[in-house]
C-alpha cells in the first residue's frame, strides 16, 4: 500500500511538472515576440501544399517578399486533408503570429470559427468572401478574376483564324463565373463575329475529362482554348499541345508546361496582396472585417509575363490601353450572366 | 457525324486504357483469393515514378516499367500483410491507399524542389504514338487510332492474362487458391506462394495504369491525377464478373459513358418529351457514366459469382 502511495506522488509531481512546462512554454512565445519587436506572419496552405505552382505558392512568395523587404518572420503549414485546417490554424495560433493566413476558399469554414474563437489574434482569407459576417479580426481578399479574362478573352478574340475559341470551366460556380463571362466579355469585345464554345467538367481533379472536351472543341474549329479548372488544365494543355493548338493558362503563368502552345495566361497575384496587407499591418493598418478586392488597378490581377512570346507587339499595346480603361473604370468587366446581359447591350 | 463517332469512340478508348491495366491486377489477384483495394494507392505511385523517371531518364519505356515495378513493391507491401500476417486484406489495403499517396508526394517534393507536380514531358519523353501522322487530322482514323502505344499495350495485355489465367499451369493454380486453398494445398500447391505471385503481379499491372495516365493521356504528376481510378477498376472487374475480358469491357462501356456525356455536353441537347423539355445540365451528364454502370449491372449482367476464398485469409494447418 505504501509503495503504491509512493508511486501515485511521483507520477503525480512528474505530470504536474509536465504540465507547468507547457503553461509557461504558451506564456512565453507571444512575450518574446513582442519583446523582439519583430512581427511574425504565418500562413496555412490548403490541399495543393505551399509549392503548388499555384496560388499557394504565390501567396508563399509575397510572404518571402515580405520578410526580405519588411524584416518579418515568417513560416507555413501545410495541409494535408480537409480536416488539418483547423489544428494548423490552432498551432499558429498559439505559436504567436501577428497576422495569419488561410489560402483558399476550401479554408473558408475553418477560419471563420478560428477569428470567432481568438478574437483577439489577426486573420486573412484568400478567396473567400462572407459579406457583412466577417469578424474584424479577419480581413478577406478577393480577386477580380474576369477583368484578367477580360484581357485574356480580348487576345484570343484577335488572335482566332477560325472565328472560335473555347472556354472550359471546372465547377460552376460564382468564381468560376467571373472567369467565364470576363472572358466571354473580352473576345466579344475584341470581334462581335467569333463564337465561343463553353462547357463544364464538373471537376477539379478529371484531367482526361478536361483533355476530351478540349480535343472535341478543337476539333469543332476552336483554335485557342482558355480553362479555369485548377489540374484538369493539364489535360486541356496537353490537347493543345498534341493539336498544335493554342491554350491560354490560369491562375500562374503556365507557358512552361507547354513553351509552344500556351498564348498567355490570366494571373492572379496573391503575392502582392498579401504582401501589401502584410505592410500595411505592419505600419498598424489593418482593415479587420472587411473584403478587400484586388483587381487590374491594385495589381493584383494580370495577364502572365511570358504573353510576348507569342502575342504580337500591336495586341499587347492593345491589351496595355484596355488596362488603363478598365482601371479608370471606362469599360467595366460583367462578373456573372447578369452584368454581361449588361455589358453586351451597353457595348451596342 | 463520322468525326462524332469517331471522337466518341477514341474517347473512349483514351478514358478506359488506366482503367482495364488496373482492373487486369484486380482481376488476377481476386482470383487467387487477395482482395487489392490498395490498387488505388499502386497506381498513384506508378504515376508518379512513370513521370519522374520519365523525366529524369527521358525514356518513356523504362519509365513505363519502372512505374510497373513500384506497384510490384507495393504489392509487397500488401502481401506481406495479408498473405504472410494474415491480417484483414480491406484495411491493409485502405492502409496502403493512405500510404502510397502521402509517400508519393513527400518523394515528389525531394526531386522536384519542393512541389507536388512533377515537370512536364516533351513528346519525345512520352509514349509514342503509333500511328500518329498515319491519318489526316481529324478524320475519323485519326480521331479513333491516333493512340498513345499503352491504349494497343493494354488491349494486348488482356489477351495475354486471359491465356495466362485459363490456359496455362499457373493460371489454374492461382484459381485454384481463390477458390479452394486447402484443397489446393493437400495437393502440393504452395499457397502463399501463388497468392504472392499474383498480388504482385496485379502490382505491376495497377503500376502501368498509373503510367498510363501520367506519361500518356498527360504529361506529369499532379496530386489529384488519380482520383478514384483504382476503385473504378476494381468495380469494373466485379462488373466483368473476375474475368479480364469482361473487366476490360466494363471499362471500355464506362469509358464510352464518358465519351458520350462530353460530346452530349458541347451540343448542349435538350431532350424534348412532347410535354416539356429536359434540358441536359453538365451535372446531370457527370453522373451519367456512373448511372449506366449501375444499370447495366443491376439490369443484364446477371449473377457474378466471386471466387469463393476471395478475402479469407488462408492458415496452414500444422
Amino acid at each position: 500500500m505504501k509503495r503504491y502511495l509512493k508511486i501515485c506522488m511521483a507520477a503525480m509531481i512528474i505530470s504536474g511538472l509536465l504540465l507547468s512546462g507547457c503553461g509557461k512554454k504558451e506564456k512565453q512565445d507571444p512575450d518574446s515576440t513582442s519583446q523582439s519587436g519583430v512581427m511574425k506572419v504565418g500562413m496555412v496552405s490548403d490541399l495543393g501544399g505551399v509549392m503548388d505552382q499555384s496560388f499557394n505558392e504565390s501567396a508563399w512568395e509575397g510572404l518571402l517578399r515580405a520578410q526580405n523587404e519588411l524584416g518579418i518572420k515568417i513560416g507555413y503549414l501545410e495541409s494535408n486533408n480537409n480536416s488539418d485546417y483547423g489544428p494548423n490554424l490552432e498551432s499558429l495560433t498559439d505559436a504567436g503570429n501577428s497576422l495569419i493566413w488561410s489560402i483558399g476558399f476550401m479554408m473558408g469554414d475553418a477560419a471563420l470559427e478560428a477569428a470567432k474563437a481568438n478574437p483577439e489574434q489577426k486573420y486573412g482569407i484568400v478567396d473567400m468572401a462572407y459579406g457583412n459576417n466577417t469578424p474584424p479580426n479577419l480581413i478577406s481578399v478577393l480577386f477580380k478574376s474576369e477583368q484578367a479574362s477580360f484581357l485574356v478573352g480580348y487576345i484570343a478574340g484577335r488572335m482566332t483564324k477560325t472565328n472560335k475559341v473555347g472556354f472550359i470551366g471546372g465547377i460552376k460556380g460564382f468564381i468560376i463565373d467571373s472567369f467565364d463571362y470576363g472572358f466571354h466579355a473580352g473576345v466579344n469585345y475584341a470581334n462581335a463575329d467569333v463564337k465561343i464554345l463553353r462547357q463544364y467538367v464538373e471537376s477539379f481533379s478529371d484531367a482526361a475529362k478536361g483533355k476530351s472536351i478540349a480535343n472535341q472543341m478543337y476539333q469543332q474549329g476552336a483554335d485557342i482554348v482558355f480553362h479555369a479548372s485548377g489540374p484538369v488544365g493539364d489535360g486541356v494543355i496537353e490537347a493543345a499541345k498534341e493539336k498544335s493548338k493554342w491554350a491560354i493558362g490560369v491562375d500562374k503563368d503556365q507557358n512552361s508546361l507547354a513553351p509552344d502552345n500556351v498564348l498567355t495566361s490570366a494571373i492572379k497575384r496573391v503575392d502582392n496582396a498579401i504582401f501589401n496587407i502584410v505592410s500595411d499591418l505592419q505600419k498598424g493598418k489593418f482593415a479587420g472585417g472587411a473584403t478587400v478586392v484586388y483587381g487590374l488597378k491594385e495589381g493584383g490581377v494580370d495577364i502572365a509575363p511570358s504573353s510576348d512570346k507569342h502575342v504580337p507587339k500591336e495586341i499587347l499595346s492593345e491589351v496595355a490601353e484596355l488596362k488603363t480603361k478598365i482601371i479608370r473604370k471606362e469599360i467595366v468587366i460583367p462578373y456573372n450572366a447578369k452584368t454581361y446581359e449588361k455589358f453586351y447591350i451597353a457595348k451596342q | 457525324m463520322l468525326s462524332d463517332i469517331g471522337f466518341i469512340l477514341g474517347t473512349t478508348l483514351m478514358y478506359a486504357t488506366p482503367l482495364i491495366y488496373a482492373a487486369l491486377g484486380a482481376a488476377i489477384s481476386e482470383n487467387s483469393g487477395v482482395v487489392n483495394l490498395g490498387l488505388e494507392g499502386m497506381m498513384y505511385m506508378g504515376a508518379f515514378i512513370g513521370a519522374t523517371v520519365g523525366y529524369y531518364l527521358g525514356n518513356p519505356w523504362i519509365a513505363f516499367l519502372a512505374a510497373g515495378a513500384v506497384g510490384a513493391l507495393v504489392a509487397c507491401l500488401h502481401g506481406i500483410a495479408c498473405i504472410s500476417f494474415n491480417a484483414d486484406h480491406v484495411v491493409s489495403g485502405i492502409a496502403i491507399n493512405f500510404f502510397s499517396i502521402g509517400f508519393a508526394l513527400f518523394l515528389c517534393r525531394i526531386f522536384f524542389d519542393g512541389a507536388t507536380m512533377s515537370l512536364s514531358l516533351n513528346f519525345d519523353q512520352k509514349m509514342p504514338r503509333p500511328f500518329n501522322g498515319a491519318f489526316e487530322p481529324n478524320s475519323f482514323g485519326d480521331l479513333v487510332f491516333n493512340q498513345y502505344a499503352t491504349v494497343y499495350l493494354a488491349f494486348i495485355l488482356v489477351l495475354i492474362v486471359w491465356y495466362l489465367l485459363y490456359k496455362t499451369r499457373i493460371g489454374l493454380r492461382i484459381r485454384s487458391v481463390g477458390e479452394h486453398p486447402k484443397a489446393a494445398d493437400t495437393l502440393g500447391i504452395n499457397v502463399s506462394r501463388v497468392r504472392y505471385l499474383a498480388v504482385i503481379l496485379s502490382g505491376v499491372f495497377a503500376g502501368f495504369g498509373g503510367a498510363a495516365m501520367s506519361i500518356a493521356i498527360v504529361s506529369r504528376f499532379s496530386p489529384t491525377l488519380i482520383s478514384g481510378h483504382g476503385f473504378i477498376a476494381i468495380a469494373a472487374m466485379i462488373f466483368g464478373k473476375w474475368k479480364p475480358q469482361g473487366a476490360m469491357l466494363a471499362c471500355l462501356l464506362f469509358g464510352s459513358a464518358k465519351g458520350f456525356e462530353i460530346f452530349l455536353g458541347a451540343s448542349g441537347l435538350e431532350i424534348d418529351l412532347g410535354i416539356f423539355k429536359i434540358g441536359m445540365s453538365s451535372q446531370i451528364l457527370a453522373m451519367l457514366p456512373y448511372a449506366v454502370t449501375l444499370v447495366v449491372l443491376v439490369g443484364f449482367v446477371g449473377k457474378a459469382v466471386a471466387p469463393s476464398a476471395v478475402g479469407l485469409q488462408y492458415e496452414k494447418e500444422a
